[in-house]
This record gives structure tokens, C-alpha cells and sequence, in this order.
């Protein structure tokens, strides 16, 4: 293959970004708040460690909180990238070339910020590798009836899958940024980092085995992963969580807040690092669809629950269904709907679709609809069982918002050097897709 | 410009590669190996005591019975450790001027307790008896070893939860007369194993031990 004007161009404009950031001090900017953030999350993980989850809110019968709530929610984010770039890899669906990388160091980065939260909110997070099955002196295995040991595996499994996934794909591009590297420390830097890339016909061959069979793997995993975690509140005998549309509907609502973040990311990189002959107003049109149905999706599960807590007629599930229309925690069933449902609506239309600043504002608000949603699916449930003795209520502590504060900075401290050291899109893939269709346009 | 890559740098980054998968294997190892360890059990290690007491001297030599000194034994959780008072039965009269009995006389004159270094103890959320191990005839020795040969106390079982466990999950071949409990040397017990053989089979029996219940995690997590 000889490398085309197009082609040089495309690997330039992307190569050029970790050598010769476009935008340094908006990145200094950006990357001082977001470390600011990881102080906060130090600060809060700190004094966890030192006082225990009883500095938290969460107590008999809502021990889940926050902590648990938002481990969904990032997992959830997280599915996105996996979607994006396996899935679509693997139907051929090539323009997702543009966006594949970033969504996938999206997963990667929101992977790592939800399990970080079951460990925090074991009592003491220092003994998490109790959860692995291993030979000890207490000769104790993993209760594997147990969520906590899904959780585990899940999260594990998904970390490790989305990590060989993205630095496979990453390194081609690793090596073109090697190539064109002037110091010497950014050519041995990246070097190694390209692990010997040469692109020589057997690497590719190798390679194209190696990514295929790597997104053949997490493909089912964003299924499996996400219906662990609805089936880990089926485990508990607690109303409102026994819907067998659970795993689907947990599925779907993380596909949608992850398009809805992976979208925010594209519209603002675009902005930032001047990237728009690559990712065009045709991706984040198909971006917009891809919420919208995803959004359908998931307000079909809403429905379905209602539905469902009607036609079976159990009256705990409808006492249940009231307090999520009326009880104390309401206004979180109500901002799940309303902030996941009423903007996205405007992306039925098609000159919507093509204004950057809407489309992050409508994902904004979906990103918030689906912390309401997660939020909602606990509280609600929890603080009203079976048994009235066990009722009571939850406020989350201020040390649990410090925390989720840190927790943004886990997710944007490393995705801001990603931004900044990497080649955020693939620029091989972008030229492959070239190759194949003429033009990025009409991908 | 020059190559920053030779043509071995492959080969050194595999074998880098690999010395990181030996290291990992390496660190596993000894992670495991530390959590056996005496380091990390403390079988065998001596505490500074107040007062040199020599086990070896009072239960090998002048063979004083376990239950003189750690009278609770048979009848509490706790066996207890021996009195200012239990010391003076003798020593009002032997070793009376002793210089290493100095603090065992000062103890009785202000009536503060010697303050022993505990060597032999469970974390405070297990729950032990001695009663009942002492009652089915669980002979001292299984548990804190050969005491009359020890001039300083120190632990000679690692006391983990899997130590406890290996026993209760088939206690019969570690069950005595209870009558003989303090007695240290069991060497001849297995000579005859006519009688012995089926002894502690006989008595799990007898006294309804059932292996299963024993390893419920509230038996000793209360
Ligand atoms: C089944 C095993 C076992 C047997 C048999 C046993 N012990 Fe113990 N012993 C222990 C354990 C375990 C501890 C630690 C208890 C704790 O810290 O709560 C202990 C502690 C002690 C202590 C420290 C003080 C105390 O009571 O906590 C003394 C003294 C003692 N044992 C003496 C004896 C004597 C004497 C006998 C025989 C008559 C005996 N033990 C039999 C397991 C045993
Ligand atoms: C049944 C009598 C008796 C009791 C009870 C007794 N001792 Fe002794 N102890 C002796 C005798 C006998 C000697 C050895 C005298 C000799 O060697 O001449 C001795 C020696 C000692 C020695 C000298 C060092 C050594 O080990 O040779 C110390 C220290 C000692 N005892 C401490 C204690 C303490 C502490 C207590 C109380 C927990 C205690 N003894 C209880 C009889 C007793
Ligand atoms: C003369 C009194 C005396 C006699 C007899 C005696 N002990 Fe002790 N024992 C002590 C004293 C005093 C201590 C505390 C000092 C020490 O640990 O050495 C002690 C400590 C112990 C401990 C360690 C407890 C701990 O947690 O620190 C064990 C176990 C023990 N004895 C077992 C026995 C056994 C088994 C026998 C019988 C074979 C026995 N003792 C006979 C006085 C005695
Ligand atoms: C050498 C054998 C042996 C060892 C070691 C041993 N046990 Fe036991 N344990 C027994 C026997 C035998 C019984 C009596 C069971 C019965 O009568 O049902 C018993 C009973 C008990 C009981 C009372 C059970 C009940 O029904 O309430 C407790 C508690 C207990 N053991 C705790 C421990 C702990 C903790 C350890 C370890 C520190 C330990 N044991 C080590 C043999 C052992
Ligand atoms: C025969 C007694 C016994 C039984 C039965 C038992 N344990 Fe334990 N357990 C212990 C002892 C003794 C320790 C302390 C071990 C040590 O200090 O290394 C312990 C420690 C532990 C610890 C470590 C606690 C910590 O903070 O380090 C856990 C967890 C535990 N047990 C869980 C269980 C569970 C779960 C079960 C039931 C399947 C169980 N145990 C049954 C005796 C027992």
C-alpha cells in the first residue's frame, strides 16, 4: 500500500496532537480542575479508609447508596465504547473508525471509576482480593451465590477485555507516532509503547486476528456484564427488582448513557483538537440516531415495568410503583423520565441533529436522566420492603458527593493525558474506511 | 538519523515481558509462603516477660499439672493464667531471694498482677472454649505443644482458621481420655492400636460430635 496525499494528511492531523498539542492551555485547564477532582477523590477515599462506610449515608435498609448507584451508572457509560467499536468492527460498519478510539478509552477509564466503587463501599477496602478464589489460611472460597462475587468477575473480565481491546488497536498508531517524533525520548517512549511495530504484511495479518478475536470476546460481555448487574438486584428478595425485563432493560439504558457520553466526548474533542473534517456532522448524526433508538429502548423498559408491576397485581410491587410515583424518592423517578425522555425528542429532527451545541446539551441531559434512572432503581426499591420494621430512609453524606466528585477526576484525569499523549482516533482505520468508500462523508 | 531500535530490541522487550511474568509468579510464591510463615504466625516466638518463667522447669522437671496454674481450664472459655498468689505457694519458700523473682515479689507486695505478653491468642472476633475441647478429651499438647519442653512460652500451632478447621472437620484421631489431658507425651498411644484405633471414632460417637456443625461459621464467629 502506498500512502496516498489523503492519507498522509489524515495520519498528520492525528499524529500532530500528542506531539504538538493544539490547545495546551484549555488542556492545562481542564486538566487542573480534573486534578483538583482526583484531590477530592484522595481526600474522600482517604477518610473512608480511616473512618468506614459509616461516615457514609447508607445504613439498614438502603446499604447499597450512592457508592452502589453509581457503580451502575459508570458501568453503564462504559458499555458504550465497547458497542461502538467491537460491534460495529465486527458488522463492518466503518465509519465508526472516526470514534472507536476515544469511546474505547472512555470504557476503559469509566470501567475502572465502577469498580473502584464496590471495593470503597466494602467495609474494608484493603481486603478486597478476598473476592478472588485463591488458596488461604482460612481456607475460604468466594460465596458464588453472592452479586458481590459477579461483581468480581464482571468487572474484572470487562476491565481486562476493554484494555487488551484498546492498546491492540492503539498500536499501529503508537508506531505512526513513533515515526514522526522529534525527540528522542518520545521515540523510545512511544517505541516501546509500540511494541516493535513495523507494519510489515505478517504484524497486520496477525493484528487483524488479534482485534477481531478481542472484539468477538467483548461483544457478549456487554451483555453479560450489564445483565449480572440487573440480576444482582434480582438476587435480593426486594419489590421492584424481580422484573423479568431487567437484564434487557439494564442493557439498553446502559448503551443509551453511554452514546450519550461518548457523543458529549465527540462533540467536544471535535470542537477542541479541530478534528472536524474526521469526526464530521454525519458521525454525530449517526451518534444522535443511535441515542434516540437506545432512548426508545430504554423508555420501552419503563414501560414494560409498569406493565409489569400492573398485570402481575403482587401488592408489594404496586405499593412499590406508587412510592416511585409519589414517595420520598419521586422526584428521582420523575427526573429519570423527564431528563432521559423530553429532550432527546428533538432528535427526531434532522436539523437537531446537526447542531453540536444541542446534541451536548440533549446528551448532558440524558447523562443526568440516567444517574436519576440508577438512583431511582435503588432508592425507591430499598428504603420500603417486605417488612415495615425495615422501612427507613437515605441522604447520602457529603463525604459520598466529595467522592463521586473524585470519581469524575479518576474518569477525566487519565482521559485528559489520553487526549493529550495519544492518538485519540485511529488514523489507519480512518484511512482504511477512506480507502474502501472514497470519502468519510457518505461512509 | 540513527536507529533508536536495534535489531535485538524485540527480543529484549519479550524477554523483559517474560522477566515481568517470572517476577509476578515469584511474588505469588512468596506472598503465599510469608502467609504460612512463622514470620506471620508466630509459632515458635518468644515475648520479653516480666519474669523468665521456664514451663520446662515447673511442667517437665518438677511436674506441676497444667490446671495448678491455668486452673479455669476444664470449666471456662478461658484457662487463665496463674495468680501472684499461685507463684507464692512455692516460692514464699523456695528461690525466696531471687533476683529474677524480684517483680513476682514486688507484684505481691503492691498487688498489681505480673502483666504477662500473651503468646497463644485468637483474634477478639473468635470465638474459643477450653471446656469443651477439654471435656471431649482434646489433650493440651495438640493445641499448644510440647509446653514441658519450652524454657520460654511460645506458640507452637499457627492457630489459623484453617488450623481449627483440619480439626474440626475430623476431630476422632486427635480425641484422648479426658482424664489424661495434661499429659504431654502421647508417643505410646499408637502402639497399641487395638484399643486405640477405634477409640476416637467410638467416643465421637458416644458424645454425638458431628463434623458438619463444627465448621459453621458461627460456631467460632459469634
Ligand atoms: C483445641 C485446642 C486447645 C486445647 C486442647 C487447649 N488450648 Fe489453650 N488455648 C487454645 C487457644 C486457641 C487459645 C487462645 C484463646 C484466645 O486467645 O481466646 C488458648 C489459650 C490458652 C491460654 C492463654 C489464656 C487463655 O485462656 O486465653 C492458656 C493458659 C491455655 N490456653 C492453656 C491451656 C491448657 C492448660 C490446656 C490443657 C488443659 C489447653 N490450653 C488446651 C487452644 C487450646
Ligand atoms: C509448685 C511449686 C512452684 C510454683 C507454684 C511455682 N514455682 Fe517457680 N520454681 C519452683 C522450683 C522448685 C524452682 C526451682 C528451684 C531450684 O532450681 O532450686 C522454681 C524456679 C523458678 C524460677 C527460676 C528460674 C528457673 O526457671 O529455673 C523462676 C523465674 C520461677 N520459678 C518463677 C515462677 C513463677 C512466675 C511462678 C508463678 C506463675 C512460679 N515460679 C510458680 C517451684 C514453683
Ligand atoms: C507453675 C505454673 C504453671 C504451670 C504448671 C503451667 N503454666 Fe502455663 N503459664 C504459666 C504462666 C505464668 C504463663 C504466662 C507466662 C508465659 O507465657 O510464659 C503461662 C502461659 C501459658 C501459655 C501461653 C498463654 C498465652 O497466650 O500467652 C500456655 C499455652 C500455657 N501456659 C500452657 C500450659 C500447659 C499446657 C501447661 C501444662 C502442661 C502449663 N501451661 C502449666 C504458668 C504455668
Ligand atoms: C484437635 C482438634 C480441635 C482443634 C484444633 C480445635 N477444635 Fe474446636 N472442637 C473440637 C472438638 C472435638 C469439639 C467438640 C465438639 C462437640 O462436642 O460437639 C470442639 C468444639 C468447639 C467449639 C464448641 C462447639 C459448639 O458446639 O458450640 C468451639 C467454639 C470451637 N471448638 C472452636 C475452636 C476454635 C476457634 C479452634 C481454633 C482456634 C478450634 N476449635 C480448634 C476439636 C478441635
Ligand atoms: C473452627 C473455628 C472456625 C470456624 C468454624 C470458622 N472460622 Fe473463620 N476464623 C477462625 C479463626 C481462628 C480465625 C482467625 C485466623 C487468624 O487470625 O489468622 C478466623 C478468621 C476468619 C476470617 C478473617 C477475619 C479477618 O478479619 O481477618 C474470616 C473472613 C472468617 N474467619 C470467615 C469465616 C467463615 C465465612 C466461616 C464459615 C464458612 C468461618 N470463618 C468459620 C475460626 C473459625
Amino acid at each position: 500500500m502506498s500512502e496516498t496525499a489523503s492519507d498522509t494528511r489524515i495520519t498528520a492531523e492525528i499524529t500532530r496532537i500528542p506531539l504538538h498539542h493544539p490547545h495546551m492551555r484549555n488542556w492545562w485547564l481542564l486538566f487542573g480542575l480534573s486534578l483538583l477532582l482526583l484531590g477530592c477523590f484522595f481526600v474522600a477515599a482517604g477518610a473512608l479508609f480511616l473512618n468506614g462506610v459509616g461516615m457514609w449515608g447508607n445504613n439498614i435498609p438502603v446499604n447499597w447508596g450512592l457508592a452502589i448507584s453509581h457503580y451502575v451508572w459508570f458501568l453503564g457509560i462504559g458499555h458504550a465504547g465497547t458497542l461502538i467499536s467491537a460491534l460495529l468492527l465486527i458488522t463492518n460498519a466503518h465509519w465508526r473508525n472516526s470514534l472507536n478510539r476515544f469511546a474505547e478509552a472512555m470504557t476503559l477509564f469509566a470501567v475502572v471509576c465502577a469498580g473502584l466503587y464496590p471495593i470503597l463501599h466494602l467495609g474494608r477496602p484493603w481486603l478486597f482480593y478476598w473476592m478472588a478464589p485463591y488458596p488461604n489460611t482460612m481456607t475460604l472460597y468466594p460465596q458464588f451465590k453472592s452479586p458481590l462475587s459477579w461483581d468480581f468477575f464482571a468487572v474484572l473480565t470487562y476491565l481486562t477485555v476493554s484494555l487488551l481491546f484498546w492498546y491492540i488497536g492503539i498500536v499501529p498508531d503508537l508506531a505512526s507516532v513513533r515515526d514522526r517524533a522529534k525527540t528522542r525520548r518520545a521515540q523510545v517512549l512511544y517505541g516501546l509503547a509500540a511494541l516493535g511495530w513495523r507494519g510489515s504484511g505478517r504484524h497486520w495479518a496477525r493484528w487483524q486476528q488479534a482485534y477481531r478475536l478481542t472484539a468477538a470476546i467483548a461483544v457478549p460481555l456487554v451483555v453479560s456484564v450489564h445483565s449480572e448487574i440487573s440480576l444482582l438486584f434480582a438476587a435480593g428478595p426486594i419489590p421492584g427488582w424481580t422484573s423479568t425485563v431487567f437484564p434487557a432493560y439494564f442493557v439498553m439504558g446502559a448503551a443509551f448513557s453511554g452514546f450519550a457520553v461518548v457523543l458529549m466526548i465527540a462533540v467536544t474533542l471535535r470542537h477542541a483538537l479541530s478534528l472536524r473534517d474526521i469526526v464530521t456532522e454525519r458521525h454525530l448524526d449517526l451518534l444522535a440516531r443511535f441515542l434516540l433508538a437506545t432512548g426508545l429502548m430504554t423508555a420501552y423498559g419503563y414501560v414494560y415495568e409498569v406493565f409489569d408491576a400492573l398485570y402481575g397485581g403482587e401488592k408489594q410491587d404496586l405499593a412499590t410503583l406508587h412510592d416511585r410515583f409519589t414517595g420520598l424518592y419521586a422526584y428521582s423517578y420523575w427526573g429519570a423520565v423527564i431528563f432521559n425522555f423530553v429532550p432527546l425528542q428533538l432528535l427526531w429532527f434532522r436539523g437537531i441533529r446537526a447542531r453540536p451545541a444541542v446534541l451536548f446539551l440533549i446528551a448532558t441531559s440524558v447523562v443526568v436522566g440516567m444517574w436519576y434512572e440508577r438512583y431511582m432503581l435503588l432508592m425507591t426499591a430499598l428504603y420500603r420492603d417486605y417488612l415495615v420494621s425495615s422501612w427507613g430512609e437515605y441522604h447520602a453524606s457529603l463525604w459520598e458527593w466529595l467522592l463521586f466528585a473524585g470519581m469524575i477526576g479518576v474518569f477525566l484525569a487519565p482521559f485528559l493525558l489520553f487526549v493529550r499523549f495519544l492518538p485519540v482516533i485511529s488514523a489507519f482505520e480512518v484511512k482504511e474506511a477512506l480507502r474502501e468508500t472514497g470519502d468519510l462523508r457518505h461512509a | 538519523m540513527a536507529q533508536i531500535f536495534t535489531a535485538s530490541a524485540d527480543t529484549r522487550l519479550r524477554a523483559a515481558a517474560l522477566l515481568g511474568v517470572v517476577a509476578l509468579v515469584m511474588a505469588l510464591v512468596v506472598l503465599g509462603g510469608y502467609a504460612d510463615s512463622s514470620y506471620a504466625t508466630l509459632v515458635g516466638w518468644v515475648e520479653h516477660q516480666p519474669v523468665p518463667f521456664s514451663h520446662q522447669h515447673h511442667v517437665g522437671e518438677l511436674g506441676i499439672d497444667c490446671r495448678y496454674c491455668h486452673a479455669a481450664a476444664e470449666t471456662g472459655a478461658h484457662a487463665g493464667l496463674p495468680s501472684t498468689f499461685t507463684c507464692m505457694t512455692c516460692h514464699s519458700q523456695v528461690w525466696t531471694g531471687a533476683p529474677m523473682l524480684a517483680p513476682v515479689r514486688a507484684s505481691l507486695a503492691s498487688g498489681k498482677p505480673l502483666e504477662w505478653q500473651r503468646v497463644a491468642r485468637l483474634p477478639d472476633y473468635v470465638y474459643f472454649d477450653h471446656s469443651i475441647h477439654l471435656s471431649r478429651g482434646v489433650p493440651c499438647v495438640t493445641c499448644h505443644g510440647r509446653v514441658d519442653r519450652m524454657p520460654l512460652m511460645s506458640r507452637a500451632q499457627p492457630f489459623q482458621m484453617q488450623w481449627c478447621l483440619d480439626c474440626h472437620r475430623n476431630p476422632a484421631p486427635h480425641l484422648r481420655p479426658p482424664a489424661e489431658i495434661t499429659r504431654m507425651d502421647w508417643s505410646n498411644w499408637d502402639e497399641e492400636p487395638g484399643i486405640h484405633a477405634v477409640y476416637g471414632e467410638l467416643m465421637t460417637k458416644v458424645y454425638g460430635i458431628e463434623p458438619a456443625k463444627l465448621t459453621q461459621c458461627n460456631i467460632c464467629h459469634r
